[in-house]
């Protein structure tokens, strides 16, 4: 369901607008858990040509994001990576909302958007450089307009809202999507991100993975109202939709995009899902959750259902799913070779790009560093 | 300011402020890339006038007056440089940056690195620093060691109205954010600026008065106190050499270096408190360079380790003449 703005169109609430019983606000749905499609009249319309091959698409990005995933918790279990932020279970929030964006737009995403940067074609083992310490950042944001991966929770959403700004000023119809959790949301930043884009109508999507845990703090220890109503203050929507339905999550991130493209300013969405997994390979979830609320989660998995809907709906047959199968393992191999060989760093890439235009300390530095490591030599060849 | 050539016509006397605004007027003209940013820039021209007729002549979409948020301020210029704007962002005080640091610490001095040289930020952060302006809390700081600290960024604070309009011109070039720390009791001093002028390096030192007794080594607003106290000392005989550092970081350590040679004694100089200020850093490294050249330990005189007193007590506060003197004394008895 929508908070309105003064200014903004609001899809109105329709079949598809589930209430939920408990104390969950109502969200957008087009997928039930059992894969069911149900009819929404606000959102239908922005996923209403998909074709069954895209339809397929998503469900292979689904799963091939899983086995990436798995493979990194493998690789860090097995010592070849310092630490690992698991995405399982947040697969419909990532890649519904990655495919909505258009190549020209500028993603900035946490730590834990795997899935997003799949979709904008990151290659996925260099997500890895940064987990096994050979950088702290493995890819040119701008070759995919997929910027690095912020670790200091919510810093992003301002480098978002700027870039937003830098769009209007150049007169582009790109957009932006800033990706944060409900830890971040109770950060500065994420505020003055709300104040900003909305002083400047900046097209900036604000896509809150509402995982219901900040490591060990439940959603309650940060907010007394859903967030996604905290838009409505700032003066912009805020929808939350059901961030287990790929369908849903595409629909509503592509009505929030085409916002911010026609100039309306920005949205904010928070897609309700959980995180299957412990925060990061180092957290023990066991110490703060039950196992109840996992398993109830498990009913809800993005996978399942759209593997359902593809099914029943006779979209996918046994061979896709088998090949389907063959590429995840292939694709597992080719992470896991592929971090294997990665090389350490020289070791004078300390150095490297502290600065653009070079600092004189620096290179004071690095050349007492290259003496002190040449004396290792000269001993040896002593 | 190394303007070596002979005047031009186009040397003008004006206000170090007025240097700056002319100097954010160029930048505006020149580079359509190029942005100013911050709370009360725009129709009032700062609280300070700095940016003074910046956005009637350039558009509220170049000179943009910001919500009063300076981590939000310094975070968006990050998103617009990251679309290849330039924006010279302006912290209304010295005392209000710290909603700031994380931003400029964590992300501003390290995303460059951190993208492996893909990303570049060509930002400026203008601070109005210092004190003896008679002002309330927080309004007269001096934290350029708190950013000097950190790499990736640069630090430079210009002395004198000429190195105000080409250190400007610099640092919008810069590639490296910049941090760049306004002496505010400066602000209405004169000083020749030629605008055709070919600048020097702009992280090298400056000898702005030469000597042989002393080095005195100041950036920013105590290079003027610095001078005065060369001329005091003057009258009793004793020929001081004064270094304009101008950059904090870099530090041009070779400029000192070879004063420190010649003159064999270092007094160095600023408003921000003694310990762990730049000071520090200077001594332990001029005492590595030149142990044999020195004939009695680098003072320093600067603020006391107690937050910046109530304005009635700042002249106590802040080296002045005679402290600085004291200091010059003490390190000739050796």
């Amino acid at each position: 369901m929508t908070v309105e703005s003064t200014a903004a169109r609001k899809p109105r609430r329709s079949a598809g607008t589930k209430k939920s019983p408990s104390t969950e606000p109502e969200l957008v749905q087009l997928l039930t858990p059992e894969g069911k499609r149900v009819k929404n009249a606000a959102y239908d319309k922005y996923v209403a040509g998909i074709t069954p091959d895209e339809l397929r698409g998503l469900y292979r990005d689904m799963v091939l994001t899983r086995r990436f995933d798995a493979e990194a918790t493998s690789l860090q279990r097995q010592g070849e990576l310092g630490l690992w932020a698991s995405l399982l279970g947040q697969e419909a929030a990532q890649i519904g909302s990655g495919r909505a964006t258009r190549e020209d737009d500028y993603v900035f995403p946490t730590y834990r958007e795997h899935g997003v940067a799949w979709c904008r074609g990151v290659p996925p083992e260099n997500l890895l450089g940064m987990f096994r310490g050979v950088n702290n950042g493995g890819w040119d944001p701008n070759s995919n307009n997929f910027q690095l991966y912020t670790i200091v929770i919510g810093s992003q959403t301002l480098h978002a809202t700027g870039y937003a700004m830098g769009i209007t000023k150049d007169g582009a119809d790109s957009a932006v999507i800033a990706y944060f959790g409900d830890g971040a949301s109770s950060q500065g930043d994420v505020a003055e991100s709300f104040t900003f884009s909305a002083v400047y109508n900046a097209p900036v999507v604000f896509f809150c993975q509402n995982n219901q845990w900040a490591i060990s703090e439940p959603t309650e220890k940060q907010t007394r109202v859903p967030l996604y109503q905290r838009a409505q203050g700032f003066g912009f929507p805020g929808v939350r939709v059901d961030g287990n339905d790929v369908l849903a999550c595409l629909a509503v991130t592509k009505w929030a995009l085409e916002r911010a493209r026609a100039g309306e300013g920005p949205t904010l969405v928070e897609a309700f899902t959980y995180r299957m997994g412990a925060h990061t390979t180092s957290d023990d979830p066991t110490r703060y959750r039950g196992d109840e609320e996992r398993q109830a989660w498990e009913a809800k998995d993005p996978i399942l259902r759209l593997r359902r809907y593809l099914e029943a709906s006779n979209h996918a047959d046994e061979g896709f799913f088998a090949e389907l199968e063959a590429e995840s393992e292939a694709l597992g191999r080719r992470v896991r070779e592929a971090v294997r060989a990665m090389p350490d760093p020289d070791h004078f890439a300390i150095f490297e790009h502290a600065y653009a235009d070079g600092h004189a300390l620096v290179d004071e530095e690095r050349a007492q560093f290259a003496a002190y490591q040449a004396s290792f030599a000269d001993g040896e060849g002593a | 300011m190394a303007t070596e050539t002979s005047k031009a016509v186009t040397s003008k006397t004006m206000a170090l402020a007025k240097a700056i605004n002319e100097s954010l007027r160029r930048a505006l003209e020149t580079d359509p890339k190029v942005l100013v940013m911050g709370e009360d820039v725009g129709k009032l021209g700062g609280v300070f006038r700095v940016t003074d007729g910046l956005q009637k002549d350039f558009g509220e979409s170049r000179v943009i007056d910001t919500p009063l948020a300076e981590s939000g301020i310094v975070g968006t210029a990050i998103g617009l440089a990251l679309r290849g704007y330039r924006p010279v962002v302006e912290i209304q005080f010295d005392g209000f940056v710290f909603p700031a640091y994380d931003q400029i610490v964590t992300q501003l001095a390290k995303m460059h690195a951190r993208s492996l040289g893909k990303v570049k930020l060509p930002v400026v952060i203008r601070i109005p620093y210092g004190g003896g302006i008679g002002a309330v809390e927080h309004h007269s700081e001096s934290p350029e060691a708190l950013f000097a600290h950190v790499a990736g960024l640069k630090i430079v604070s210009p002395s004198n109205s000429s190195d105000a309009y080409w250190m400007m011109q610099q640092a919008i070039q810069s590639d490296d954010p910049v941090i760049f720390f306004e002496p505010k009791r400066r602000y209405w001093d004169k000083g020749e600026v030629n605008t055709e002028a070919i600048p020097g390096p702009l992280h090298k030192a400056q000898v702005v008065r030469e000597g042989t007794d002393l080095t005195l080594v100041a950036y920013g607003p105590m290079v003027k106190t610095c001078l005065e106290v060369a001329d005091a000392a003057a009258e009793e005989g004793r020929n001081l050499e004064v270094l304009d550092l101008r950059s904090v970081s870099p530090l041009d350590f070779d400029a000192i270096q070879t004063s420190v040679e010649k003159t064999r004694r270092l007094v160095v100089v600023h408003e921000a408190p003694v310990f762990f200020g730049s000071g520090a850093e200077i001594a332990a490294r001029i005492t590595e360079r030149c142990y044999y050249h020195l004939e009695a330990p680098v003072l320093r005189v600067g603020g006391y380790h107690a937050p910046y007193p109530p304005a009635r007590l700042e002249e106590e506060y802040l080296p002045g003449l005679d402290r600085v003197l004291d200091a010059v004394d003490r390190a000739l008895a050796y």
